[in-house]
């Protein structure tokens, strides 16, 4: 079992230096090109985007409906409404649909 | 320059908090909705931790070191199987590369910070947390590490108990497809993203992930989905040419 705690001691100061080393990467130049700026601004979307789209490929029309639902109320709503909303209609449809 | 001045013109105007504990209470007070989101995948972890042969403390331990749930449980997976150690590893660095893209746009937010309080940020600076930073940054704010704190350890704490949970009463697990828990975390990452839809190049850098993230989840298969079509999205935003500033 000393393989599983290597596993996990490593896992873990692997995943803190990518939660420092993007950082300490980046502090090391005085000025910022505005193209990497404008990269940087980037990144939310573009990592939430690729956390949600592929899910899309092997869901249902149940999870199609629902994430269609949620995005519809994220316009006009908070997160919370809008999570409990998509929610909502996804243990519905799959109920109906099974 | 463009877009600095096109976030700060969209930018509502907000007071910083008055006291340390009053934003630390803040932070705290927008995790409701990502315990709800997350708690499940706590449990889940635990569940399949302890299935998978590591003990409740290893489980436990391992939600408290990594504290990355993606990367958690595709390590589970391949601990399963007969395979290097090292090959684990590789897994669980590639399902968190994405996070020096999250270190790199948040070190921007916190110059004010001290040394300390950036190390011991970094260490839970998961995809919510990062998220949520961002957005509270869009409201005007400087990033109180307080704040930030509240958030964090809140969210850090539920993510340890809800593991040893699940660890302990792994068997009790109500049936995930019926309850809709498999998919809770693409509902719950659609609302975060769709809180950035303000942004400069918002659109242009959806598509480019979205297909380039799919390509990737098809051909080279997951975990590097999210790495490719996260970089394709950057490089995106990166090439096109800064957008007027529309009134």
């Amino acid at each position: 079992m000393s393989d599983t705690w290597l596993i996990i001691i490593a896992g873990a100061v692997l995943t803190y230096l990518t939660r420092a080393g993007g950082h300490l990467v980046l502090s090391r130049f005085d000025r910022i090109h505005p193209r990497v700026e404008r990269a940087l601004n980037a990144v939310p979307a573009a990592v939430l985007t690729t956390l949600v789209a592929p899910a899309t490929l092997s869901a249902g029309p149940a999870e199609l409906i629902a994430l269609l639902v949620a995005g519809l109320l994220s316009l006009r709503f908070g997160l919370l409404t809008m999570f409990l909303g998509g929610v909502a209609v996804l243990i519905a449809l799959r109920q109906v649909m099974g | 320059m463009a877009v600095a001045l096109a976030m700060t013109i969209e930018a509502p105007v907000n007071k910083a908090y008055a006291t340390a504990t009053e934003a630390f209470v803040a932070g705290v007070r927008v995790c409701a909705p990502i315990i709800i989101a997350v708690l499940p995948f706590a449990l889940l972890f635990g569940a399949v931790a302890v299935q998978s042969g590591l003990s409740v403390w290893q489980a436990t331990i391992m939600s408290a070191s990594i504290y990355g749930g993606a990367s958690q449980l595709v390590g589970l997976e391949l601990f399963g199987q007969r395979i290097s150690p090292w090959l684990v590893v590789s897994a669980i660095l590639a399902v968190n590369f994405r996070h020096v893209l999250y270190s790199a746009a948040f070190g921007r937010l916190v110059p004010h910070w001290t040394a300390w309080q950036k190390a011991i940020g970094f260490f839970v600076l998961t995809d919510p947390q990062f998220a949520e930073s961002e957005r509270e940054h869009d409201k005007g704010r400087p990033l109180s590490f307080a704040w930030y704190m509240g958030l964090g350890f809140v969210l850090w704490g539920f993510w340890v108990i809800g593991s040893f949970a699940g660890a302990y009463f792994g068997r009790l697990l109500p049936d995930t497809h019926s309850t809709g828990i498999d998919f809770l975390l693409p509902i719950y990452f659609l609302g975060l993203l769709m809180a950035f839809r303000k942004r400069a190049m918002f659109m242009p850098v959806v598509a480019a992930s979205a297909v380039a993230s799919m390509a990737a989840y098809h051909f080279v298969g997951s975990p590097w989905h999210v790495s490719l079509g996260a970089l394709a999205g950057v490089v995106v935003a990166a090439l096109l040419p800064p957008r007027k500033v529309s009134a």
